[in-house]
Formats: structure tokens, sequence, C-alpha cells
């Protein structure tokens, strides 16, 4: 039973991140029907450039605002400079050029930072909190609420403001919500930027339990991808029970079977869940017009 | 001979019955019309019959046989062939290559005689390429045929439709608003195609707005309104028919009902 | 039936002059090498371009099929005692299977859903050639022994650029075969249409499935000829950022374009080498490259080059 507890906790821990990615993953396709799977290297760039600046002497928290600040202007920066130009072309290309982005960020991160892994002090320190026999890091917990506050606060912005409206319209009918006058292209620059923030988020907490390198990003970007189309893709609570479910079956996996296959076996389940349930567990099926 | 027949056919989306319990018997070599307004199942009842969409309730004979349940490729080969309303045109491929992909249900195809490019499968091609010519000569698009398809205009894009159901050599031949975008030169040319296929023995089934067309080349006549039948009877009796005036004409527009009745 | 016969004819004799030509420009054994490899590569993205490019179905995972080709060379003569050509033929039958049971449930899948399937059959393929190490030597791979035929030892850059030069020939002329066949016809239409190819008699999933076979075998082919050539594997030959290259080199060529494929090889195998002076800076180099290429010329360099002069063509 303890063991079992273990398991789960580690398996939200991961999950929460898993999560995350795919949240935004789910931001960016809905804005502009585009798959980024330069996500994952948010998430590197986030914990990476916190590192390098925590051993130059910045203090935490200010390292960690301007790794998300900069995080987030690439972001940016790949959307204007790598998107944008190539507006219309054709979904295999869109998504050959964020896997050429994601390529070249772990190519430029390889350079700046170097090839090893690094860690980053806890926020509340390393001493393992015991809980029903199971024991968890205060990492853990810092790294779910920063989830969890991730999560709320979207929600509302989505459901409350006019500029979360609009985000919403776009994804439902982008024609529709360009003639009422929205500026689509400001909205899809906005997701890039959200995505990039909150990867960079996920990066820095997670860093303290899983390290991070250059070259994190890839398996990061597949499973937050494979939570996003587990859920549904386009549904942000789809993104969000994706990836905590599969964060729990890895953990579960990695526990029970055999943690050289944990990775393994959630691809195994999205391959099982895409050909028994093609639209995910929250997605829409949809009858072709003829 | 009854080449095909449909009785009580039945289906819906979520809820709303778009054909309800719709019955019709379509003799050999005739052409067979179906109309209604807008949202009155044509379309529907079209991709039932080819087997896109799977009747909830209700049976579909080809000449005689159940095929009910069976998919648009098996259909295809018992001789059924149809065009879209909204075009499915294979646009990345030449004209003549969309009309030669209409052959296949009568060519040998096997993957390794394919690859190895072997004499039989040279000489096949030749057979198709001339099929192809005579069916885009039969539509008037053979001065086209080394154009790409994505170069035609809308009009030409329907007779490609067209010839290209025909190269597949159907008994049986859904039109799908074949006229829809046509202009009356391309309308009468179409009338004139249809009247030759049925010459040969292909039985046609249209669905239409072009009121003129349908009174003019149909041997039969079936009215749909909200997924039922309103009627069906010869183009006279549809056109006479007090339901049909009041229901389809009448909400259809008068304009349309001068032009059917003129 | 002249136009035809020159159709098939011209590609084929530039290809075979390039072949013969380009090592007038080698001056090292390095460049047989590059040389090699390209036409390596290349016989990979013929299949993969017959999916993508013509059949349309994209696949994020072909390098599972280049990771059972090169892991058959490898593990046949080791474990097997069987020649490293019968184990060539082995790995082709084997990834053809392993396609046939991949592709049935995976190909009725659409766009997006597909990528991902076959994103994660490609990370499978990976992950089992990294821990099943008493067959495979896990992450640190295995050697391959030489190929041997006719008792003749294949060996050295220059003999492995003209064999691979000489299959890759033979994969584009019987790519190029299937694209003017009834086949072929039934793939670009499915790409187009699928309701419209079903409606004339097309048995589409059937069809997609056979293609997908096809370019399986190209890509464990290429992957054996791979792992010979090297002499060593490690299961980076199976890995995402491989099945990225393969379809990178696909759309950089140009999607449906059988010639393109050695274009897009040539560029991504040749680009990052000579771009690159210190290591450090390949992975930086590939992914501008990528961006660069799709950006610019989003149709690919010889849809794009031949709409360029010629007005148009497919």
């Amino acid at each position: 039973m303890a063991e079992l507890l273990q398991f789960i906790f580690s398996g939200l821990t991961v999950g929460a991140v898993y999560a995350l990615v795919g949240l935004g993953f789910t931001l960016i396709y809905n804005a502009s029907d585009i798959i980024n799977f330069a996500q994952g290297e948010f998430v590197m760039l986030g914990g990476m450039i916190t590192v390098f600046l925590v051993a130059a002497g910045v203090p935490l928290p200010l390292a960690a605002l301007i790794a998300v600040g900069l995080t987030t202007a690439v972001g940016l920066a790949l959307h204007r400079l790598a998107i944008e130009p190539a507006r219309g072309s054709s979904p295999v290309t869109l998504i050959m050029i964020t896997i050429g982005a994601s390529i070249f960020l772990r190519g430029i991160a390889q350079i700046i930072f170097d090839r090893r892994f690094h860690s980053l002090p806890s926020l509340f320190g390393s001493e393992p909190i015991h809980f029903g026999g199971a024991t968890m890091l205060p990492q853990s917990l810092v790294v779910l609420a920063v989830a969890a506050i991730i999560v709320v606060l979207l929600w509302l912005f989505m459901e409350r403001t006019l500029l979360g409206k609009a985000v919403t319209a776009t994804a439902a009918n982008r024609l529709a919500a360009r003639l009422i006058g929205i500026n689509t292209r400001r909205i899809v620059d906005f997701s890039f930027a959200i995505s990039a923030a909150i990867g960079a988020v996920a990066g820095i907490v997670v860093t303290p339990i899983t390290l991070t390198s250059y070259d994190v990003g890839t398996l990061l970007a597949l499973k937050g991808f494979a939570a996003a189309m587990l859920g549904g893709i386009g549904s942000a609570p789809g993104a969000v029970v994706g990836g905590v479910l599969l964060g729990l079956i890895e953990a579960l996996t990695a526990g029970y079977i055999s943690s050289n296959y944990k990775d393994a076996v959630s691809f195994l389940i999205i391959l099982i869940v895409l050909v028994a349930m093609p639209q995910g567990l929250f997605g829409r099926a949809r009858i072709e017009r003829v | 001979m009854t080449i095909l027949s449909a009785s009580q056919l039945a289906i819906s989306f979520g809820g709303v019955r778009a054909v309800d319990g719709v019955s019709l018997a379509v003799e050999r070599g005739e052409v067979y019309s179906i109309i209604g307004p807008n949202g009155s199942g044509k379309t529907t009842l079209f991709n039932l019959i080819s087997g896109i969409y799977v009747p909830t309730t209700g049976t579909i004979r080809l000449a005689g046989e159940n095929v009910t349940g069976l998919v648009p490729e098996q259909l295809a080969r018992r001789g059924l062939s149809r065009t879209f309303q909204n075009l499915q045109i294979f646009f990345r491929m030449s004209v003549l290559e969309n009309v030669m992909v209409g052959r296949h249900r009568h060519e040998k195809t096997g993957i390794f005689a394919d690859l190895l490019h072997w004499p039989s499968v040279a000489r096949q091609n030749r057979q198709t390429r001339e099929a192809a010519m005579a069916a885009l000569a039969r539509v008037g698009l053979a001065e086209a045929a080394e154009r790409p398809a994505a170069a035609l205009p809308y009009g030409a894009l329907k007779r490609l439709e067209i010839a290209r159901a025909l190269a597949s050599e159907p008994v049986l031949l859904l039109l799908d608003e074949p006229a829809a975008g046509c202009n009356p030169v391309e309308t009468q040319e179409l009338d004139r195609v249809i009247r030759s296929l049925t010459n040969e023995g292909i039985t046609v089934v249209l669905v239409e707005h072009d009121m003129r067309l349908v009174m003019n080349i149909s041997d039969r006549v079936h009215v749909l309104a909200s997924g039922r039948t309103l009627a069906h009877g010869t183009p006279l009796e549809v056109r006479s028919d007090p339901a049909v005036i009041e229901a389809y004409l009448g909400t259809h527009g008068s304009e349309e009902a001068a032009r059917a009745i003129g | 039936m002249q136009r035809v016969l020159d159709s098939r004819i011209w590609p084929l004799a530039a290809l075979a002059v390039i072949v013969v030509i380009a090592p007038l420009f080698f001056s090292s054994l390095y460049d047989y090498r590059i040389g090699a490899l390209v036409f390596i590569f290349a016989l990979a993205v013929v299949g993969l371009n017959l999916l993508m490019g013509f059949a349309g179905q994209v696949s994020l995972g072909h390098a599972g099929f280049l990771g059972i080709g090169a892991y058959a060379v490898a593990i046949g003569p080791t474990y097997f005692a069987l020649p490293a050509w019968f184990s060539l033929l082995v790995g082709a039958v084997l990834s053809g299977i392993v396609a046939f049971l991949v592709g049935r449930p995976i190909l009725k899948l659409k766009g997006h859903y597909l990528a991902v399937a076959t994103l994660g059959f490609g990370v499978l393929v990976a992950i089992v050639l990294t821990n099943e190490a008493d067959w495979t030597g896990g992450p640190d791979g295995m050697n391959v022994a030489h190929l041997m035929l006719f008792g003749w030892k294949v060996h050295g850059s220059d003999t492995w650029y003209w064999l691979a030069g000489a299959t890759f020939i033979v994969g584009f002329v019987l790519a190029a075969n299937l694209v003017d066949s009834p086949s072929g016809r039934a793939l670009q239409a499915i790409h187009d249409s699928e309701t419209a190819a079903r409606m004339l008699g097309i048995d589409v999933a059937r069809k997609k499935l056979t293609i997908f076979i096809v370019s399986a075998i190209y890509a464990s082919v290429a992957g054996s000829y791979l792992a010979l050539f090297d002499g060593h594997i490690t299961p980076d030959v199976a890995g995402f950022l491989r099945s990225i290259e393969l379809v990178a080199m696909v759309v950089l060529g140009g999607m449906g374009s059988v010639f393109g494929a050695l274009v897009g090889a040539a560029v991504l195998v040749v680009l990052p080498q000579a771009l690159t002076v210190f290591h450090d800076y390949e992975q930086a180099t590939l992914g501008l490259i990528i961006m660069v290429f799709m950006i610019f010329l989003r149709r690919g360099i010889v849809p794009s080059l031949s709409a360029a002069f010629s007005g148009w063509r497919r």
C-alpha cells in the first residue's frame, strides 16, 4: 500500500509536468492548428537558463523570473520569425518547422550552456515528507501546487477576461473571430508566449527533482504531445487529465513492471487509445461531409 | 427490371432524422430524379445508396441483391458510380489521370507487377489511357487531358467528375447536382450527355435543382421534403401534384416554379 | 508512347550520370563516404516519399524500420551465423511483417493522430533496441560484420559508394514504375479524396497498408546498408531524430517528387557536414537548415525549382 502511494506521488509529479507541456500544445494548437514540437525546449530553456543564472550568482527568484521572460521571448520569436513567414503552408511543413526549431534550440543550448546534467536547489529544502508510509520531496508539492495554480489561472483567464474569450473565439472559428474584429495574429502571438512561459515555469520547478540538460526537451515534447492526444487534441481539460494519467501509468509501470520500459508502456497505451478511441478521451468525433 | 430499390430507408444524425422512411425503385435505363428543397435529405439519400452512410433502418438492393451495409468500394465493384455535390477531384493529378483512376475496377493490379512494370502493366496503362480519353471526349474535355485538374474552371470540373465516373463503366450512375454552377450552354451539353448514357442502358439517378433540366430528361421524379417522400411519378404527375406545388415549389420561390412549369 | 518512354528514361539516365560523374569531384575517401550515405538515405526517402508524398500518409516513426533493418544484419550473423545478405532479407521481411501488423490498425487514423501513432511506434522500436541489451548491446550498440558477397568482402567507402548508388537507382526505378501504374494512381487518388477513391472501387485501407509495407521495406534495406557500411550500430538509428531527418528529407526534396528524394537526402547529409566546423554546431545547423528550407521553399526543392523553370509541373 505504501509502495503504491509512493508510485502515485511520483506519477502525479511527473504527470503534472506532462500536463503543463500538453496544455502548451493545446493553447497553440487551438489558436493556430499548429503542433509545436519545440514545446519541450521551452521546458529545457526555463530550467537551463535558471541553472546558469544561479551559478552566475543571481538569486533564484530573480533568475527564475529572467528565465521565464527570456523563454517567453523565444516563444514569441519562434512565432514571428519561423511560423508567420510560412503562413498557409501544409500542416506537415509547419510541423517540420517547429521540429527544426526544436533541434535548433537544442543545438544552441548545447553551445551556450553545456552537455551535462544540472540541478537546482529545492524551494523548501530536500528533507523528505513522510506520508502513509511513503515519502515525498517537498519540491513535488511545489510542482503540483504550481501546476494547479497555472491551470486555475488559465481557466479564470479564459472564462473571465476579454482577451481570454478572444482566444476561445479564435479557437472555435478563426474566420468568424477575424470578422468580429479579433486580431487573430496577436492571439497566436499570445498563445506562443503563454505556452513558452508555462513551459519555462514547468522546467524551473521540476529541475530540482528530475534534473535538466540541453536535450530533455524531446522526450518531454513527445510525452506532452501524447498527453494532449490522449485527452483529445484541442481540449485543455483533456491535456491536463491526459498528462496526469500518463504520469501515473509511467510511474506504476516503472514500479511494478520495469523501469526500462516505462516510456514504452506509455507509448503503447497511446497507440491503443488512438486505435480504440481515435478522438481521445475528451475529443469530439467529426462527421465527414461530402 | 428494377436496378435499384430502397425500402423504408432512415438515418438520423444527433437525433435529427435526415432521411425518414424513403422507398424507391429505379428501373434499368431510366433517368430518375430526386428533387426537394435544400436540406430535404437528397444528398444524404445519395450517401446512403452509395454506401458512405449505413442506414439506421431499411434495405437497399442493387440488381436484386441486398447491398445494405456494403462499403462504397464494394458497391463500386458492382457497377455503382457517382459524382459529388462538393467536388471530389484529385487535384494533384492531371485531367487524364483523374479519369484513369476511374478505370481502377477494370484494372488488374498487383504491387509486384506494378513495381517491376511488367509488360502487362504497360499494356494495361495504354488501354486505360485510351478508355479515359474516350470518356473525356464524351464530356468534351479531350483537349484538356494533359492539364492539371486544378487548372480547370468549376463547370469543367463537374464534367470531369462525370467522365471519371463514366470511365468506370457504371451500371448505375448517381449524379449529385451536375448542373450547379454551369451556364445554360453547359447545362444543355449535360442534357445531351445524360441522354446518351441512357441510350447505352446506363441508369441515371439525379439530384438536381435545375428544374428545366429535371423536367426535360427525367423519366420519373421523386420529391423529398424534410427527409420524407412527398410525391413520386412522371414529371407531369409531379408537376401537377398540389402537395408538391405547395410544399416544394411554393417555398422554393416562384421564379423556379415558373421555370419548371414553363 | 514516345512521351511515356522519354519520361521514363530521362530521369534514370540523369541519375546514372550523377552517380558516375560525382566521384570526379571527390578528393578523398571521406567524400565517397558522404556520397554513400546520401544514396543510402535517399533509398529510405524514396520509400517514405511513396507513403507521404503520393499516398499522403505521414509517418514520424520510419526510423523504426531503419532500426529493424540495421539490427537484422548485426544480430543475424552474430547470433545465428546467418550470412549478412540473408540477414538483410530477413530484416526486410520482418519489417514488412511489422509494418503489416502495426499499419492495419493505425493507418485508419488521420492527420495528427496518425502522426502521433507512427511516432509512438518509432519510439517503441528505439526503446526496445536500447533495453534488450543482451541482444543489441544496449545504448552502446554493437559491431556489425562485413558484408560478404560471393566470397568477396565488401568494404571501403568507395565500394560502398557504388553499391549504394546502384541500389538507390534500382529503388528509384521501382518507385517510378509504381507511380505510373494502377496502384500508383490509386495512391495519389487517396491523397486527394478518400471518398472519391473508394467510390471508384479502390480499397483504401488495403492500398495504404500495401504502400506502408513497401516503404517499410525500403527503410529496412537502407538501415541494413547503413549498419553494414558503418560496421557499428547504436539505437540512435531508430531514434525520433532519425525519423525526423527522413521526413525532413522527403519534404525538403519535395513531396511526391521521386527525384526530390535524392536532393533532400543530399542536402541534409552534405550541408551539415559542410557547414559544421566543430561537432558542437551540428544540431544547431541541422535545425536551422530544416527551418530555413521549410520557410522559403515550402513545396520542396525539386517542385519549387521545376515550377520556377517550367511554370507548372506535378
